[in-house]
């Protein structure tokens, strides 16, 4: 038996439901249609009365799930695609993010994004919008890369008393498998090292993992041992476990699906700097996708984000100094 | 002294219109007294940023606050010190709010009218118009999950909020759901200097309930004994099930938008209209023609509440100012999931 990244989202809400009965979902479509992806197909059936449609209304989703969590749910809401959850942008860093340190009072809501790039999306169904979000303070930004972790953090996620942002990359919903859901897992927080090597650090997180991985196999084939760090978490970040890789490699290439300026690969690059500049052999580097709209056409998509060969190509460059 | 006043009247609907009216006007009278002392200390520099007043809105604002009840929901906006006061709210608080204390509902964190007790369904507000409604919903809308029934939420907006995507999703939310929510709209004919001509075209705020199929109620906001009345109603009609209520009520407001404001914008032909007429006033004559109190009595009732407010600001003025030493600067409430990184300590 194998379960996909998707299944394991719709596997976590399932339990999350079933143990913990201020639980809720609230989205468009995600009632009896089961949501655009299927990632509450047959909640509403088992869950009656708590897998709810919304209007198409993200700001009043939001809001909504801010009054619920103030009188002691947990509610999860489903974004249909990250990009849209601009539109309730201000209800969530306004006022989710905002409540405890105003008030005292937690907010424990979650807001699933699918997010990042897949064939076809095009600028509207593209967007990885992790950065903007972990520029606020108040909430938890997270960015689970395996099937595993997109279980355990979700449910994790669920029992956090802050607002969780859970980005679940929809190009990982089908193309990743794994044998089983995991019985324990790393607590959020906390990066792991994907792959270990010795002659280069790549930091990356959700589908860029993955890429990364591909390269490393690549890279392998030449000789070079690149040691992977999966972010999992971009808020916190595990700034520990970053700079304890760049010490035994002595170099460091950020790579990030979202667009260059600012951003997650920006601010490890600039801690790694100020406190670890030591660590550094050669200048650390970053790859992001380039900074237009997601672009529609495949051809144009796979020149647009990090690829394997990309990522190989950038790490040759600082391998050769 | 009220009790006093109401043991001399028959008992009856009478005695509890009386009563009501007279426990209303008391809180109207409470927030000008208290506007007026935060206005005064605005201007003499003892205030941190602005001071939003409530004048001229008393009587409706006040009318939500009665009411409600102390289980049901209330989100209220800058103009509602009246309101505030009528749901629960201490005028200790309200003025360590304005000054700034670290024993106010918001420790200093947040000031002004941005207050409140969430846990105890008094929600206090963002500057972001119309994005405390879905808020509201959410509350009934758990209350409704969790087998809670018979609570009503209320909020409070202006004109100038009806043109917010938020009011509209949210209105939206609360008909499709059904919800007990009750939306107060104060036509105050200015969101600060726009005029109500560049803000919609319809004829009445009332006409957009029929868009979104809820039912509407008017009310001239400067007669207290109307807004008690139709604003009972609609919490009433909430309450019992007939889902969101939209009150609106036509009025000015006799203020800045805060006190920086002078309103020089203000049409002198609305002042001089019967919406420019003060509430206070209105209801003061209502309740002589009434018997329901005198000068004499009206007169101790305000020293009675200055004294309250001075003692109040005393006391806060010498209550200690926020530490940033003390404050541990920590945005989330899962404190092991802070995201530690302090350049000055290269943690």
């Amino acid at each position: 038996m194998t379960i996909t990244y998707l299944e394991a989202i719709r596997e976590a809400q399932s339990r999350a439901l079933r143990d913990d009965p201020r639980v809720f979902i609230y989205g468009q479509d995600v009632g009896a249609f089961g949501g655009a992806f299927k990632a509450t197909k047959n909640l509403a059936k088992e869950s009656p009365g708590r897998v709810i449609d919304s209007p198409i209304s993200e700001d009043a989703m939001v809001g909504m799930a801010v009054g619920a969590a103030i009188e002691g749910m947990r509610p999860i809401i489903e974004m249909q695609f990250a990009d849209f959850s601009i539109v309730g942008f201000n209800q969530i860093v306004n006022q989710a993010a905002t409540l405890f340190w105003r008030t005292n009072v937690p907010c424990p809501i979650t807001v699933r994004l699918p997010f990042g790039g897949t064939e076809g999306g095009g600028p509207f169904h593209s967007q990885s919008i992790e950065a903007i979000y972990a520029h606020y303070p108040g909430l938890v930004v997270l960015t689970p890369a395996t099937v595993e972790d997109a279980y355990s953090m979700l449910l994790e996620a669920v029992a956090i008393d802050d607002p969780v942002i859970f980005c679940e990359h929809k190009f990982l919903y089908y193309h990743l498998k794994a044998e089983k859901l995991p019985s324990e897992a790393l607590p959020i927080g906390k990066a792991r090292i994907a792959r270990e090597g010795r002659d280069l650090t790549v930091v990356a997180y959700s589908a860029m993992v993955h890429e990364a991985l591909e390269a490393a196999t690549e890279l392998a084939t030449e000789g070079w041992e690149i040691e992977i760090v999966d972010l999992r978490s971009v808020k916190p970040l595990d700034t520990d476990t970053v700079m304890a890789s760049v010490a035994r490699t002595g170099r460091l290439l950020c790579v990030g699906e979202a667009w260059p300026w600012g951003g997650v690969t920006a601010e490890i690059i600039a801690r790694v700097a100020s406190e670890g500049f030591g660590l550094l052999d050669v200048p650390p580097q970053r790859l992001n996708a380039k900074d237009t709209p997601v672009p529609y056409h495949p051809n144009l998509w796979m020149a647009h984000r990090p690829t394997a060969r990309a990522i190989a190509s950038a790490a040759r460059k600082i391998l050769r100094r | 002294m009220l009790q006093t006043v109401l043991d001399a009247h028959p008992a009856g609907e009478a005695t509890t219109k009386c009563d009501q009216t007279l426990a209303a006007f008391r809180f109207m009278l409470r927030a000008r007294l208290l506007d007026d002392k935060f206005a005064a200390l605005y201007r003499a520099g003892k205030i941190h940023g602005g001071v939003f007043l409530g004048r001229g809105q008393e009587a409706l604002s006040a009318s939500v606050g009665v009411s409600l009840k102390k289980t049901d929901i209330f989100a209220p906006l800058i103009r509602d010190a009246a309101g505030r006061l009528a749901f629960g709210e201490t005028i200790v608080d309200a003025v360590r709010n304005y000054l700034g204390s670290p024993l106010g509902p918001m420790r200093g964190r947040d000031g002004n009218v941005h207050r409140g007790k969430p846990l105890e369904g008094y929600f206090p507000m963002i500057s972001h118009l119309g994005a405390m409604i879905s808020v509201v919903n959410g509350a009934l809308f758990a209350r409704r999950m969790k087998g809670i029934s018979g609570t009503v939420g209320a909020t409070c907006l202006g004109d100038g909020a009806t043109s917010t995507g938020a009011f509209h999703e949210a209105l939206n939310q609360a008909a499709v759901e059904k919800l007990p929510l009750v939306l107060v709209l104060a036509d105050n004919q200015y969101a600060y200097s726009t005029p109500t001509s560049r803000q919609f075209v319809c004829e009445d705020l009332a006409e957009k309930a029929i868009g979104y199929g809820v039912a509407s109620h008017r009310v001239d906001g400067t007669d207290l004994a109307a807004c008690l009345e139709t604003v009972g109603n609609a919490v009433a009609k909430a309450r019992a099930g007939e889902g969101p209520q939209l009150v609106v009520a036509k009025l000015l407001r006799l203020c800045g938008h805060g006190e920086h404001d002078d309103s020089n914008y203000v049409d002198p032909k609305l002042k001089n209209s019967p919406l420019g007429r003060d509430c206070l006033k209105v209801a003061e004559e209502l309740l002589f023609r009434q018997k329901w109190t005198d000068a004499a009595t009206l007169a101790t009732w305000r020293r009675e509440i200055t004294a309250e407010i001075e003692e109040a600001v005393a006391q806060v003025r010498r209550e200690p100012a926020p530490d940033p030493y003390d404050e541990k600067w920590l945005a989330i409430s899962s404190a092991h999931l802070n995201d530690v990184h302090d350049e000055d300590s290269g943690s």
